[in-house]
């Protein structure tokens, strides 16, 4: 009998032990994220791409800013633009903070993507918007670096095809790092709330 | 001639009414509504929204569009399954007795594209919905900015 009070009690020391430590652990991180963390699971932001003004640009540029990163294409006429308009009102919400982010529209079309056509397309949706496009084999090179995937599909005979693309959304704290993954069936609130967590932390202002 | 044709007439009429309620069109039983389009730059083919409500005991069904304005009008659904963004083709789409089709952002739409001049945000278009038995339903469209998310104020 007192053997297994004793273990009764040693199991309760555990847990309040146990209860301690989580309360420590949160209280050092203390951010409940909404979003899918995924510190530490995905590699810093890195590409050698060409932007929307024919530029030559790599991730450390963006340094500084929170990236949202997205893969689509112009030729797209559904999904790619509910995103970035959802993206638009993510922004608005933010008000001035929105400032501190910048929305990377990566194109997996880049025969038909010129840095003109993006251009035209980003500013269309939001001035925080950066469409960039580049050779195929740093597209797919940062594609694969964050595990998504595109595959073009068959010509329709008139020259017109589609692209299937991942319809993940990527973010990036001030130093590039992977922070959160979104995906478009999200509720807005959430990304408005991760958001306006790390725009906040580190903020100059 | 004249009098006979005069007084054919009231029998037409009849005849023609009471055809039209015993084999009323699908169309004739849709009301469409919330009907926009997003405007993209330049040449970009453009999705068309609009949600399709069925008045009848019977299911309707839509099979294709039509209109001056673009060369190619196509029925597309996209998906995003598995964390894909897909758009396929579809063949129809039914509209359920007493029910309502929406074809709406990230679902079914209308892809538009060779634009013969380019739509500018505000203007409405007329859009010929084609349906399975062959009736026709015009219906306006607005042309809304890129970044809109729905069918604007207007149309609430």
């Amino acid at each position: 009998m007192p053997l297994r009070r004793t273990s009764r009690l040693a199991w309760l020391f555990a847990l309040v032990l146990g209860a301690i430590m989580l309360g420590g652990c949160q209280r050092s991180d203390a951010i409940q994220w909404q979003l899918t963390d995924i510190s530490g699971h995905m590699p810093d932001l890195d590409f050698t791409l060409v932007d929307d003004q024919g530029k030559a640009v790599t991730g450390k540029d963006y340094h500084g800013k929170v990236v949202l990163l997205y893969f689509g294409y112009t030729h797209c006429p559904d999904v790619c633009p509910l995103t970035l308009a959802q993206l638009h009102v993510v922004m608005q919400r933010l008000g001035p903070l929105a400032d501190g982010a910048r929305i990377l529209f990566v194109s997996v079309d880049p025969a038909r993507d010129t840095p003109e056509i993006m251009h035209a397309y980003v500013n269309a949706f939001d001035p925080r918007a950066v469409g960039l496009s580049g050779a195929p084999r740093e597209i797919e090179a940062l594609s694969k670096r964050y595990r998504s995937a595109f595959t073009r599909e068959p010509d329709k005979g008139d020259g017109q095809y589609e692209v299937s693309h991942s319809s993940a959304i990527y973010i990036f704290d001030r130093d590039g790092k992977a922070k959160l993954l979104s995906t478009p069936d999200r509720p807005q609130d959430d990304l408005v709330h991760d958001l306006h967590l790390l725009l906040s932390q580190g903020n100059p202002a | 001639m004249m009098i006979r044709n005069a007084r054919a007439l009231p029998f037409l009429l009849a005849g023609s009414i009471f055809a039209t309620g015993i084999h009323a069109t699908e169309a004739e039983h849709i009301h469409a509504s919330q009907a926009w389009i997003r405007v993209l730059p330049g040449d970009l083919p453009a999705g068309a929204y609009v949600t399709l409500e069925n008045t009848s005991d019977q299911p309707a069904m839509l099979r294709s569009a039509t209109t001056p304005r673009y060369a190619s009008v196509m029925l597309h659904k996209s998906s995003s399954e598995g964390g894909v963004s897909r758009m396929a083709m579809v063949e129809s789409l039914a509209i359920p007795a007493h029910g309502k089709a929406e074809l709406s952002p990230g679902g079914y739409h209308l892809m538009l594209s060779k634009a013969g001049t380019p739509l500018s945000v505000g203007e409405n278009i007329k859009i010929t919905l084609h349906f399975a038995d062959g009736s026709t339903l015009d219906t306006d469209f607005v042309a809304r900015p890129a970044n809109a998310t729905d069918a604007g104020d207007a149309h609430h």
